[in-house]
């Protein structure tokens, strides 16, 4: 049988992550293809609902990313997003949904390795837990798969 | 003629206010709010075991806004909720005229926020043992029994918004539901629609839920609701150290930060 290939989308802030991602790619660090990078001003920005946009568009797994507490470019956008996503985690889990799924992470400019491992960790590890059944049995392309509709 | 009916008269007649947010009876056994503005219909209210709803749902409505000073009826919640809406500067310091009533019946004034704050330093604002033990309850099962669980319960939601309405703190212009450019919440009332709807609902509700239990009250198909919010409670007060509605110049958990907040989940 073939392997399973999750699908997994990446919130980065422009300064850090994104940058750092670059450098993983300048510098011809190989990492897995799973990930999907979606670039955002900052992690500040990074709603809690477009978290939740991924899962119901069939992502697998969300990996959230900025810059380390005290290098945000805009001095407090990570402080108050870490705030939040404590209070979000704790929403989620609730809820029953699977926080094992969102990997949070602090990837600088400079942390090139880093992205490429916590790219590879996290597909790892959502290769052993599977493909989010709870969440793609209610996902926008199952509830619309009838009608031939779209959510838009 | 009783005490509140006295005291309302008068504030009404010397103008203190202009309108006064109370309790009714309404059809059957039910109470339902009175919103008094003439001496006739001041003699109409009534204060009894059944008054429990949450006035202060009333004062950041736009037509009661419009009947000019406000008094109010209020409970623990109600008073509560006033410190929240006064932290987030809906209400100033002296707009409303707060009549608290005491579980004996009697009546006591409240005109400043100082003197609301020192009052709720000494009562009881937690949450009742039984939802605690349902909260318990559920944090005891595992992640896919809570899923199943709350899927039961959101498929019942016929989303009715009521529990937007009844909210004392759910006083946006605009919700998040109603925006459609993006569409962030499918307006059907389908698993996806509901799921979303209720999570928005109970993040947004996050640190500033003063757990006076009107959403769940108010949910014409009985889902526990409170419990999404009121869990939400105990961890944003040992994390952050911040409670709701105690305070009319608290800072909303939320919109501020230490830089040395702690998490054990960011690598």
């Amino acid at each position: 049988m073939q392997e399973f290939e999750p699908k997994i989308v990446a919130f980065v802030c422009n300064w850090c992550t994104y940058a750092g991602a670059d450098l993983t790619g300048t510098s011809r660090i190989k990492y897995s293809a799973n990930v999907k990078i979606i670039r955002f001003p900052c992690t500040g920005r990074i709603d809690f609902m477009i978290l939740m946009k991924a899962f119901e568009n069939g992502a697998d797994g969300i990996i959230v990313s900025g810059c380390h507490p005290n290098d945000c470019h805009y001095s407090t956008g990570n402080f108050h997003a870490r705030r939040r996503w404590i209070v979000f985690r704790n929403l989620l889990n609730f809820t029953g949904i699977d926080t094992e799924r969102i990997q949070f992470s602090w990837v600088s400019a400079a942390e090139g390795f880093k992205w490429a491992d916590v790219v590879n960790n996290t597909t790892k590890k959502i290769r052993e837990i599977g493909p989010y059944e709870n969440y793609n049995k209610i996902a926008v392309s199952t509830l619309f798969k009838e009608e031939g509709a779209t959510n838009e | 003629m009783s005490d509140l009916i006295k005291k309302v008269t008068a504030l009404l007649n010397d103008k203190t206010i202009n309108a006064f947010i109370g309790y009714e009876k309404g059809s059957a056994d039910r109470i339902r709010a009175i919103f008094a503005r003439t001496e006739d219909q001041a003699q109409k209210l009534v204060l009894n075991a059944f008054c429990t709803q949450n006035l202060a749902g009333y004062l950041m409505k736009h037509e009661v806004k419009k009947l000019g000073k406000l008094g109010i009826l209020a409970n623990v919640a109600a008073l509560r909720s006033i410190m929240q809406l006064a932290s987030e500067f809906q209400i100033k310091d002296g707009e409303v005229y707060v009549l608290f009533a005491n579980a004996d019946g009697s009546l006591t004034e409240f005109t400043d926020f100082k003197s609301i704050e020192t009052f709720l330093q000494t009562t009881d604002t937690g949450i009742k043992s039984e939802e605690q033990e349902m909260i318990a309850k559920l944090e005891s099962m595992t992640v896919n029994e809570r899923w199943l669980f709350w899927n039961k319960e959101f498929e019942k939601c016929i989303k009715c918004y009521a529990c937007r309405a009844a909210c004392p703190m759910c006083y946006c212009h605009r919700c998040t539901t109603d925006v459609n450019q993006p569409q962030w919440i499918p307006v059907a009332s389908h698993e996806l629609g509901n799921l979303d709807y209720h999570l928005m609902r109970a993040m947004h509700l996050a640190g500033r839920c003063v757990n006076c239990g009107e959403c769940a009250t108010a949910c014409p198909m009985d889902i526990p609701l409170n419990l999404l919010t009121y869990q939400l409670i105990n961890p944003i007060k040992a994390t952050f150290g911040a409670t709701a509605g105690m305070k009319a110049d608290a800072m909303y958990a939320l919109s501020t930060y230490k830089p040395d907040d702690k998490e054990n989940f960011i690598i």
